[in-house]
Order: structure tokens, then C-alpha cells, then sequence
């Protein structure tokens, strides 16, 4: 298991893609109803496409969208207008019926540590639920808990032994043991502290490109995103409007909200280091 | 808004793992706090009642002095040496009659109370889960029970269906899931939501697969302490409807019969009195339980129950 120490730095080179993009978005729509009639529109016209291996940055300010079109991914919501193509498969919003099985390769990550794993249930039963779609990943439930560097008696606790970044890197492991090939991150280091963010954000990557995954990171924090990400999508009032590789993303920004963005991000001023920067 | 947070070094040093707990209390959930449970003051009174009552009634054949149903004593004699709490109008030893009676009130209601727990919240949990016209329907019927008085829908069902042991614990049952459907209903729509529930479903867990592995261990204890405490009054209405002569039929002895007997008769106090302690004692027991069980399993109580007891 590669450790997060040799995490590789911001890799530029543009994954090829084997044929086909493993996820195709041709633009996708959703909508909301609003109290008192009328409609908003989270998500307009989103096309993207992602490819083998690849990890996609998807960057934008609260509100934008991006956790709508994390739902569109998972089938969580159902496209007002437009498709989801996973692998070749429609994706259709998941109803009260069983999650069909060629879409079983997507998994999710949410936003919210404290939610995403069941208080009354051990974390080993939680973890074999995804073990049991995978039963050729090579993973059981003590290297999974290795590999996002928590103890093997882990498996014996229930989650309100572990803190929001345990938790945190649990969900992950529970995300990975299904053997996606999606790995969808809805802001998952958002609730985390500083310190922490990087780390998870890296294991994430190494993760999901160690198990022959793609991943799509949605965060609002552009700095991490370039740390991980191939490409990055901008996305602002539910459009996407601009993707490059992350590189060109940082060294010449084309849109001018993107420009915004990158300018928001906060500097160091002489006034001291945050710990752990250097 | 804050957008980008200072970039951090991936060999940042790990200190979470020193804050990690160093053995976890819940590892054992259920085995430590049942009987913790009964560890609050009145958790033990009311279990001391409970299991007293149990032995009276598993013994009662062997505790009771006379026949339960036999006719030899005088008529209305007060508590004396030979009759311990009185006889009633017919000669019989009140004291056999209460004890031998505790054998069918006490199993009655504990099934009455487990059947339409099982039966409202299997109702109320597809209501949360499946909504829609699922739960407006099972809803509306809930309500429809819930616009009349228990005891007088008890009433109507059990006289429409004849006297008896069997007719009573129906119509309990039918007057009482709605209460449980409630309750698993609205927690099963706030399980339903959470990220866990929908991480199991992307996980392509069934519906039913969903609500018995991922949402009912997150219900389940609310509905246990409804539950605890609804025998007390599974008790009071099964006495209430004997004491209406819809219920047990005579000769066979029940408390409600017994104080539906003992109203006729004033003057003879104990014929009422004793039956209607032995309701009070158990209703109290059951209750003292439920308290105690809500607050241990409450997780805002929980803490303070911990901290007072161990």
C-alpha cells in the first residue's frame, strides 16, 4: 500500500483513456422545487467527461452545484434533462428498487463524517456490507483499515469511538472495499480540520488510482484540489465553465471566475506559518 | 465566504491517533446496558416488584392456599387467620383468586404489548420508509383508531366480538399499534435521510435489506421503552375490560372482575382493594421500568444516568 508520504505531487500528465470515458455527463440538468411554486435549476447543462485512472478536481463556491451533480453521479437525483453514462450504462435515479448491479462501481464519499457510518452498527459489519460486491478486491476488512492507517481492533468499535477524521478515512475504506471505479468525493475533507485535509485528500487519491479507480474531488478548497487532481472543473451558478489540467488551471486561468477563486485563496504574509506548512 | 485553505505537507505528523480512544465503552452495547438500566433507583423497584410478581405467578399453584374457584367459606368474611385478605360474594378466598389470576393477566399483557408492538412498527416503518400513498393510507387508519378513546373502541371491538380472554387481547391489540406506528414512523423518515442509510443503498441494499440492517438498530430502543411502559396500561385496559364483563369470563378470577365484583359490595372493602393494589403494584413496576430503560437508552440522558450510578 503506497503510504501517504509518497504521495505523488500534483501529476499534470492527463491520464489517457482507454476508449470510451468511464463517465460520460452529457449535459446534465436538475431541478429542485421551490416552496410556493417554481423551480431552480442546481444543475444546467453539465457536460464532463471522465476517464480511466483519472482524478478530476471539481471546484466552486457554496451553492454552486456541486454536491447536485455529485447526486446526478450516484443516481441520487434524477436528471431533469440530459444523461449520466457509467461504463456504457445509463444511470438511472435509484428509487425504492435495489441499486442495479453495473452500477454498483460507483461509490460515494459524503461531506458529513458524523452521518456517514451508522452508530449502532460495528465498523466490521458496516465494512463487510461493501466487501460482499468485491469479493475479488483482495481486501478484507483488517488491510482496508491498514491501508487508511487505522489499528485492526478498529473493526471490533462502533463509530462514536472515532473522531470526525477517523470516521472520515472509515467511510473511505467502506467506499473502496465495494471495488468502485468511481470514486465520487462529495466535499469530504470539507468538515475536517486544516491539518488533516491534505492528508485525507492524498489517501483518497492514492487510494482510488492504487485500486484502479477514478475519482471525481468535489471541494470548494482549490489548493488541495491542485495537490490531487489531474484535471479540475470549475463550476459556478450550476455550469461548468472552465476544465483543464490542473496546471493550466493554476498558471493561466481563462475564465474570469476562476481567476476569482484562485485569488481568494489566502496567502502567507509574513505574519507567521499555520503548523504543519512548512 | 472562505475559499482555499492553506496548502499542508502530506508527512504532517499523525496526532490524531494519540487522541484515539483507549477502550470503547460501546463494544458491549447491548450486554452492559440492559441491566444498567435497572441499576437507576427506580429501575430496581420497579424490577424488585416485577420479578416478585413473576415468582407469584409461576408459583401460584404452589402459594395459593385454597381452590381458586372452590366455594367453602363463609360469604364476605373480612381478612381473618384462615381467609388472609377476605372472601368474596360466593365464599372464595380473595387471596387464591389474586394469585392464581396473575397467571393469565401478566402473560396476557406482555403478548398483547409484544404483538402490537410488532405489528405498529412493521406498519409505521414501511410508512416511513416507503411513503407516499403507502403511508397515507397506513397513516389515516392509525388515525382513525386514534380519534376514539382506547378503552371505549376496546369496548365496542371486544363486545362486538363476544366476551373473553382471547376477544379482550384483540381488541387491545387492535386499539393499541397506532401508538408504535407513530413512533417508528417518524424515526424511521429521519433514518431514512441520513448518509449512512443512503451509503448502504448505493451499496445496493434492498429496501427491506435497508430497514432491517441499517435502520431498525437505530429505532429499536424508543419502541422497547414504548413498549415497557405500554404494559402497564395494556393491564389497566384488559382490568377495565373485565371490570365491564367483557373480558375474563366467570368463574375465572381477574382483577378487573374482582373489582367490578367488589363495587357491588362496599362494605367489603377487601374484595376491591386487594385486586385493585395488585394492578396499581405491577403498573407501577412496568413503569419504573420504562423510565429507567428511556433514560439509559436515551443518549441525552444516558451520560447523566452513567455518571449518578457507576
Amino acid at each position: 500500500m503506497t503510504s501517504i508520504d509518497q504521495a505523488p505531487a500534483a501529476a499534470t500528465a492527463h491520464s489517457p483513456a482507454a476508449g470510451a470515458p468511464l463517465l460520460e455527463l452529457d449535459s446534465v440538468a436538475c431541478e429542485y422545487k421551490l416552496d410556493g411554486g417554481g423551480r431552480f435549476r442546481a444543475v444546467n447543462g453539465v457536460s464532463l467527461q471522465l476517464g480511466r485512472s483519472e482524478v478530476l478536481g471539481l471546484v466552486g463556491e457554496s451553492g454552486c452545484g456541486k454536491s447536485t451533480l455529485a447526486k446526478l453521479i450516484c443516481g441520487l437525483e434524477k436528471p431533469a434533462d440530459g444523461t449520466v453514462t457509467f461504463d456504457g450504462h445509463p444511470v438511472r435515479a435509484l428509487g425504492l428498487k435495489k441499486r442495479a448491479k453495473e452500477l454498483l462501481g460507483i461509490q460515494m464519499v459524503f461531506q458529513n463524517p458524523y452521518a456517514s457510518l451508522n452508530p449502532r452498527r460495528r465498523i466490521r459489519d458496516q465494512l463487510d456490507d461493501a466487501l460482499a460486491l468485491n469479493p475479488d478486491g483482495g481486501w478484507t476488512v483488517e488491510s482496508l483499515l491498514d491501508a487508511v492507517d487505522l489499528p485492526a481492533d478498529s473493526a471490533q468499535r462502533y463509530s462514536h469511538s472515532f473522531s470526525g477524521g477517523q470516521r472520515q478515512r472509515i467511510a473511505i475504506a467502506r467506499a473502496l472495499a465495494a471495488g468502485p471505479k468511481v470514486l465520487v468525493g462529495d466535499e469530504p475533507i470539507a468538515s475536517l480540520d486544516a491539518f488533516l485535509q491534505t492528508r485525507i485528500a492524498r489517501m483518497m487519491r492514492d487510494l482510488a488510482i492504487d485500486s484502479g479507480a477514478s475519482m471525481i474531488f468535489i471541494s470548494h478548497d482549490l489548493s488541495v484540489v491542485r495537490d490531487i487532481a489531474d484535471r479540475v472543473a470549475v463550476m459556478e451558478a450550476g455550469r461548468i465553465v472552465e476544465v483543464a489540467p490542473t496546471d493550466q488551471i493554476w498558471n493561466d486561468p481563462q475564465h474570469p471566475y476562476t481567476k476569482k477563486l484562485l485569488a481568494a485563496i489566502p496567502k502567507v504574509d509574513g505574519k507567521g506559518i499555520i503548523p504543519g506548512s512548512d | 465566504m472562505s475559499i482555499g485553505t492553506p496548502k499542508q505537507p502530506a508527512n504532517a505528523p499523525i496526532t490524531e491517533a494519540a487522541r484515539r480512544d483507549p477502550v470503547d465503552p460501546g463494544l458491549k452495547r447491548w450486554q452492559i446496558r440492559f441491566p444498567k438500566a435497572l441499576r437507576t433507583p427506580l429501575g430496581i423497584v420497579g424490577a424488585g416488584i416485577l420479578v416478585l410478581w413473576l415468582i407469584a405467578a409461576i408459583f401460584a399453584p404452589l402459594l395459593a392456599p385454597f381452590d381458586a374457584l372452590a366455594q367453602n367459606f363463609p360469604r364476605l368474611s373480612a381478612p381473618n387467620g384462615e381467609n388472609l385478605l377476605g372472601t368474596d360474594t360466593l365464599g372464595r378466598d380473595v387471596l387464591t383468586r389474586i394469585l392464581v389470576a396473575a397467571r393469565t393477566t401478566l402473560p396476557a399483557a406482555v403478548f398483547v404489548v409484544i404483538c402490537s408492538a410488532l405489528l405498529g412498527s412493521v406498519l409505521g416503518a414501511i410508512a416511513g420508509y416507503f411513503g407516499r400513498a403507502v403511508d397515507e393510507i397506513i397513516m389515516r387508519i392509525a388515525d382513525l383508531v386514534f380519534a376514539f378513546p382506547t378503552i371505549i373502541l376496546a369496548m365496542v371491538i371486544a363486545a362486538a366480538l363476544g366476551p373473553g380472554l382471547k376477544n379482550a387481547i384483540i381488541a387491545i391489540l387492535l386499539v393499541s399499534w397506532p401508538s408504535y406506528a407513530r413512533v417508528t414512523r417518524s424515526l424511521v423518515m429521519t433514518a431514512r435521510g441520513s448518509e449512512y442509510v443512503i451509503a448502504g443503498r448505493l451499496l445496493g441494499f434492498s429496501a427491506g435489506r435497508s430497514l432491517a440492517r441499517e435502520i431498525a438498530p437505530n429505532v429499536i430502543s424508543p419502541v422497547v421503552v414504548l413498549a415497557t411502559l405500554d404494559v402497564g396500561s395494556a393491564i389497566l385496559t384488559m382490568a377495565g375490560l373485565s371490570f365491564l364483563s367483557l373480558g375474563a369470563v366467570p368463574p375465572t378470577p381477574d382483577w378487573g372482575a374482582m373489582i367490578s365484583e367488589g363495587v357491588s359490595q362496599f362494605a367489603a372493602w377487601w374484595i376491591a382493594f386487594f385486586p385493585g393494589l395488585c394492578i396499581l403494584t405491577i403498573v407501577m413496576a412496568f413503569n419504573f421500568i420504562g423510565d429507567s430503560l428511556r433514560d439509559t437508552l436515551d443518549p441525552h440522558t444516558a451520560q447523566e444516568v452513567g455518571e449518578t450510578t457507576s
